[in-house]
């Protein structure tokens, strides 16, 4: 008796063409909203209210350095002094911060400042007189200077 | 118009006939993968790019300012415009009535059992903001007895 003939398996070809389109759509709305934004970094302080105004709580082996910013009237940089003596730019700040921090050795981490900035001047000065005074890189290399910022009151308006 | 589409598929026909198969399946499943993939990660980064992001404030650029490090712990952020209002819940409020929604977070970590001495500011101030604005939000925080910010710039290597 000869053998019933086996049915073969039929394939269903899935129609890719739908789900491809809806794919391509999604990339390219994707594409298009996607706005590339340069990375964001944060400069981490810690300030109990009390500790702003000049009273460092702990014991400091090191006396505070204190950084002046003056502004001009349009709020833009007129000065930069450390301890009553006048600094250049920032670039001689960051300097001599590193100068005081290679003196105090171990104590370093313990070396606190104080930003003293006038009350018009521009953000951007502060975020780069923290920049210069809490670290430098060399050789590709961050070392970490000083850690310990703090803010004196806002001098007049 | 009509000649030449008639030509066509005529001598496609022919091809057809002459070279053997007439149709080649493509294995459509790498391109797939492949743009699964990519739809993947455009979404990863439009998430993670418009977290917090408003265009209203142009940070100032630091080589310093070190990416954040996992997620911080019951962040508020306070975004000081360049004309010296605090963006809060997507309206400008002055720097001197920024007391009241500090006071609304301070209760909102409290009553989480958090301890506002852990939660971070994180103080994006637009580089053109009066630093005297910003130490007055800053002070406004303290007395909330928040302690720890965060100054945030942008990522700049020289």
């Amino acid at each position: 008796m000869p053998a019933l003939p086996r049915r073969r398996l039929e394939k269903v070809a899935i129609n890719m063409t739908p789900m491809i389109d809806v794919v391509f759509q999604l990339m390219i709305f994707f594409m298009l909203t996607l706005n590339i934004i340069a990375p964001e970094g944060d400069f981490d302080i810690r300030m109990p209210l009390g500790k702003s105004a000049g009273q460092p709580t702990e014991d400091l082996q090191v006396p505070p350095i204190k950084v002046r910013l003056d502004a001009q009237p349009d709020g833009s940089l007129a000065g930069i002094s450390m301890n009553g003596e006048p600094v250049a730019d920032f670039n001689d700040l960051r300097r001599r911060v590193a100068g005081i921090v290679d003196a105090s050795g171990a104590a370093a981490d313990d070396i606190e400042l104080e930003l003293d900035c006038a009350y018009d001047l521009d953000y951007a000065n502060v975020i780069s007189a923290i920049t210069a005074v809490s670290g430098r890189i060399d050789d590709g290399r961050l070392i970490e200077m000083i850690k310990k910022i703090t803010f004196a009151p806002p001098s007049a308006e | 118009m009509d000649v030449a589409a008639g030509w066509d598929e005529d001598d496609a026909t022919v091809t057809r006939k002459t070279t053997g198969p007439a149709t080649v399946e493509n294995d459509m499943t790498p391109m797939i993968d492949v743009t699964f993939q990519l739809i993947t990660f455009f979404m990863f980064v439009l998430n993670f790019s418009e977290a917090e992001q408003d265009e209203r404030i142009q940070l100032p650029a630091s080589q310093l300012a070190k990416p954040a490090e996992g997620v911080l712990e019951t962040p508020i952020t306070m975004q000081l415009t360049a004309t010296g209002g605090v963006l809060y819940a997507g309206e400008i409020v002055p720097v001197d009535q920024i007391t009241t929604p500090l006071r609304r977070e301070r209760e909102i970590i409290v009553a989480a059992g958090k301890d506002p001495k852990q939660a971070t500011v994180i103080v994006r101030a637009d580089g053109r903001a009066s630093t005297g604005d910003v130490q007055q939000v800053i002070r406004a925080c303290q007395e909330e007895g928040f302690e720890r910010f965060a100054l945030r710039a942008h990522y700049e290597p020289e």
